[in-house]
């Protein structure tokens, strides 16, 4: 009579050792490799880093197959395997304008130093489905850049602040180290380096539909694509028993520099505001949100009113990582049921004294007629 | 001996923002029992001066000492936090010209009421009832509706529910921000009626801005003119009004209905 | 449980820096009760919101001499306590019970065993949501500035409204409680039933809230009171029947649906206390002999 609802160990081995075999699908089908996934779902991978807060192609791609190609769970994978790798300390900043470039563009000038480079991009395709893809065409060769030195692409918004016409990006409050908020918990209100390390690794669809409701008017900041670029980085780091910058190797990175709104008051005139975003990998989509967003955000310190939930601080940075996010949305499934038990007897007791009080009252009701 | 000191000294009190000023020099003092009226057209200061007096903006110039219960003047800048929000929720009130401002919308009437009083430490669940059905009485609203919030009363019960929940502690200095004001004149009329008498019952001092000089000579003593951020005018209610010594006052006065 | 010690990774899985500095958010939250102390809460094998930081708590407590038990709803067996018991015999290698009495560390999520707790014990708590203002005022800043002067009224206010509309205290779980005399306190979602046996606990309670990052303590012997009015005291759950398996009287009871036509038994949510009873010879309403309960 009793049948028991509790989980079991055996249940729980039973359970993975279904997840594994559904993994694999049909054997009919070869096995996908990590390099594979690596090579030719390079986007998927490029996510995975950037939201795992590790630049890893080769783990992210073997996360990316142990979790069935669903995103989220191989953000998570990674994220939990970075907990455990020590930390040596934090890298130079990194110089962007020395990006060797494979895309790069500006909306705001139609031709500008370095020039625009369209490099590998969905934009000005049509969406067909490309049936051919599946039968596996052959794939044209590429074609070559041009002979000649290598353009100095210098960023769009030194450009401007060559004229005075753009905000300098306000340097770090001094004798603060930049912050690091999966080291020490995150405090409000939160400074600049904490919020772009935060929408940096936040969920590409949270930061997607967030930028998307400033151009809709909730915290608008009149944004211009100042310039994307998208190629690979040098990354230095300074060991404390060498005292001087030695290379680590080289990333792929977006980055998208937003020419915003402009500001000026009684003493200072008026200049474009920025917002700024950077990503590993290429991800256009979400350094430009990113952008949109990390302005919005500014609002408090170029005293615009905070109405908008992009430019709410508190808001935006408690929701924004999806690994927090699926984990408590999804822990709604673990048993509850000592809570709802205690909900079910107050509900009874309530609808018991409803039931009684009306009961009563058609009573004295009846008496009274 | 303290019943002399005033109950709030206002010293050459400013406010600016950057190059704008918001008031500038401003010196008043107010006795337990009185009302001080501070009119003037909008952009006159008079708003930026209660949130000054109210402490919900710091002051750029001057000082704001209060007469504490004990009997000591406290400058209220210097008051702790703590002492200071223990303040503006126990001796002090404020009510907001949009009702929304100053009440919980989502919570009963009773809870509004009853919140300052569980703030200083009542756990008893049936004298806090008991103290606000009396307080709705006291504003004229129907005990009927104690357990109603207030999204299902209109403007001017709302106004009336705020009143009783600032009054419930018994506050010596109310802060009224044009309370009457985006109320139709038949609620208006009835608001300052009930204003009036509940200000002189219980002896509370009150600086109420308002642009509205019939709301002024309804209920103050006295009453300060306010113009580009500065008092240009000061005296008891009856003479300034009657006889305006400022042109500007004369302005303001020749404009309104006499009530 | 004999599954070998995970190789690559250290005891207990946190490196011992940050072990570290969860015993001195630990430490500071035995120091000040009830006071939520941030902390930098690692990402973690499991998912946020699934205990988390009860994990983190007992990784950074937990020893190798120590004996672990888990729990989940009150009892050992639900996945969720297997998974994290599993955890630690795999990180850790520690011994595991279901045994109230001879666990030095246990992880709840939503329970306070039913057998008195004593001297030396470790009760670890898994919190969703460490902040029992948080749903009166949704802003942090808000409520560290409250809980800093003390401002608990707006929770009176949820409480009279409760009154006011069901005729009672309408909080049926995570009910607040005031600790040492000072703290409001999120005892997490355990049901009010298990609120006095916080009070002058023997043992050491400590809170691991991980996505939220924040860690707090109750310590031994440390006055826990469930807030309530004069006139409306704070009363726990009460049932109408003993457990239909061990017959026990005052301890708490999960309903359990047998049939769609209305039919229901009501048995411990605590297995161990339940199964121990079963030992000693007590028996319920509908105990019948156990051997062969599908799983």
């Amino acid at each position: 009579m009793y049948v028991a609802v509790k989980g079991g160990e055996r249940a729980i081995a039973n359970a993975h050792a279904l997840l594994d075999h559904s993994r694999r699908g049909d054997h009919a089908v070869p096995e996908i490799a990590p390099k594979q996934i690596r090579e030719q779902l390079a986007l998927a991978v490029d996510r995975v880093m950037a939201e795992g807060s590790l630049y890893d192609r080769d783990l992210a791609a073997l996360a990316i197959k142990q979790a069935r190609g669903d995103l989220i769970e191989a953000i998570f994978l990674v994220r939990a395997f970075r907990t455990t790798l020590p930390r040596f300390g934090h890298g130079e900043p990194a110089d962007t304008a020395a990006m060797q470039i494979r895309r790069r563009i500006s909306a705001t000038y139609k031709d500008l130093p370095g020039g625009q480079v369209l490099g590998p991009t969905f934009d000005y395709t049509h969406r067909l489905i490309d049936f051919a893809l599946a039968a596996g065409a052959p794939v044209a060769e590429p074609a070559e850049a041009g002979e000649g030195e290598p353009a100095d692409t210098p960023h769009v918004t030194a450009l401007l602040d060559g004229e005075g016409l753009i905000e300098r990006n306000p340097p770090q409050p001094s004798g603060r180290p930049v912050g690091d908020l999966t080291r020490e918990p995150l405090a409000f209100p939160a400074d600049r380096d904490l919020r772009l390390q935060n929408l940096a690794r936040a969920d590409e669809g949270f930061l997607l539909a967030m930028g998307y409701s400033t151009q809709r008017g909730y915290g608008r900041t009149h944004p211009f694509v100042g310039e994307i670029r998208f190629g690979e980085i040098e990354v230095e780091f300074v060991p404390e028993d060498l005292g001087f910058a030695v290379p680590l190797g080289r990333i792929q990175v977006t980055e998208c520099e937003m020419v915003t709104q402009f500001k000026g008051t009684a003493e200072t005139s008026p200049q474009f505001t920025r917002g700024y975003g950077l990503v590993f990998g290429q991800s256009e989509r979400k350094a430009m949100s990113m952008a949109l967003v990390d302005r919005a955000l500014r609002a408090r310190e170029f005293g615009e009113d905070v109405v908008a939930p992009a430019q709410d601080e508190e808001f935006v940075l408690s929701h924004s990582d999806n690994v927090q996010a699926t984990g408590f949305v999804e822990h709604l499934k673990l048993p509850h049921y000592v809570d709802f038990q205690a909900e079910l007897g107050l509900i009874r007791q309530l609808r018991r004294e409803h039931a009684d009080r009306a009961a009563a009252a058609g009573f004295t009701r009846e008496a009274a007629e | 001996m303290t019943q002399d000191l005033p109950l709030l000294s206002v010293r050459r009190l400013g406010k600016s923002y950057g190059a704008r000023t918001g008031c500038r020099d401003v010196s008043f003092d107010i006795h337990a029992g009185e009302v001080l009226a501070v009119v003037g057209e909008s952009g006159s200061g008079k708003s930026t001066l209660l949130n000054v007096l109210s402490t919900q903006l710091a002051p750029t110039t001057g000082e704001i000492h209060y007469r504490m219960r004990d009997g000591v003047m406290r400058d209220v800048f210097a008051l702790s936090d703590a002492e200071r929000r223990f303040l503006l929720r126990t001796d002090w009130g404020f009510v907001h010209q949009d009702p929304a401002q100053g009440l919980r919308m989502t919570v009963s009437a009773g809870a509004n009421v009853g919140e300052r009083l569980m703030a200083v430490g009542q756990r008893h669940y049936g004298h806090i009832r008991h103290t606000a059905v009396d307080w709705l009485g006291r504003v004229e609203i129907d005990a009927g509706r104690i357990d109603d919030a207030p999204r299902s009363f209109s403007g001017g019960m709302r106004q009336r529910l705020q009143i009783a929940r600032n009054l419930v502690t018994h506050p010596r200095l109310v802060f009224m921000d044009e309370p009457t004001g985006g109320l139709d004149v038949s609620v208006q009329a009835r608001l300052l009626d009930l204003l009036r008498g509940l200000v002189a019952d219980l002896g509370l001092s009150v600086v109420i801005v308002t642009h509205d000089l019939a709301v002024a000579r309804l209920l103050s003593h006295r009453i300060m003119v306010m113009r580009h951020g500065t008092v240009i005018e000061t005296g008891l209610t009856d003479q300034v009004l009657d006889d305006p010594r400022e042109p500007y006052t004369q302005l303001l006065v020749s404009s309104v209905l006499q009530v | 449980m004999n599954a070998p010690t995970l190789t690559g990774y250290n005891f207990a899985y946190l490196d011992e820096q940050t072990k570290r500095m969860i015993r001195r958010a630990i430490l500071k939250a035995i120091a000040i009760p009830g006071y939520q102390v941030p902390f930098a809460s690692r990402e973690m094998p499991m998912p946020y919101g699934w205990g988390t930081g009860g994990v983190q708590v007992t990784a950074s407590v937990i020893g190798p001499q120590d004996v672990l038990k888990v729990i989940d709803q009150g009892s050992d067996d639900t996945t969720n306590a297997v998974s994290i018991r599993a955890f630690f015999a795999r990180t850790a290698g520690v011994a595991t019970t279901t045994a109230t009495a001879d666990a030095t560390i246990i992880q709840t999520r939503h329970r306070i065993p039913e057998a008195p707790l004593t001297d030396g014990q470790i009760l670890v708590y898994q919190v969703p949501i460490p902040e029992p203002l948080r749903f009166l005022e949704p802003r942090e800043t808000e409520t560290r500035t409250m809980h800093a002067l003390e401002e608990y009224g707006l929770m009176h206010v949820k409480l009279y409204e409760d009154i006011a509309r069901h005729g009672h205290i309408a909080t049926t779980y995570a009910y607040p409680v005031r600790v040492a005399g000072r703290y409001l306190m999120d005892p997490s979602p355990t049901p009010k039933f298990d609120n006095p046996k916080m009070h002058m606990s023997p043992a050491l309670q400590l809170f691991g809230a991980g996505r939220e990052k924040r860690i707090y303590a109750v310590p031994p012997y440390t006055r826990v009171v469930s807030l309530d009015f004069e006139d409306h005291p704070f009363e726990v759950n009460r049932f109408d029947k003993p457990c239909a398996l061990c017959g026990a009287h005052g301890v708490y009871l999960d309903e359990v649906v047998l049939d769609d036509r209305g039919g229901r038994m009501f048995v411990c949510s605590d297995t161990d206390h339940c199964g121990t009873r079963q030992e000693q010879g007590h028996r319920g309403d509908l105990s019948t002999p156990r051997e062969g309960s599908a799983a």
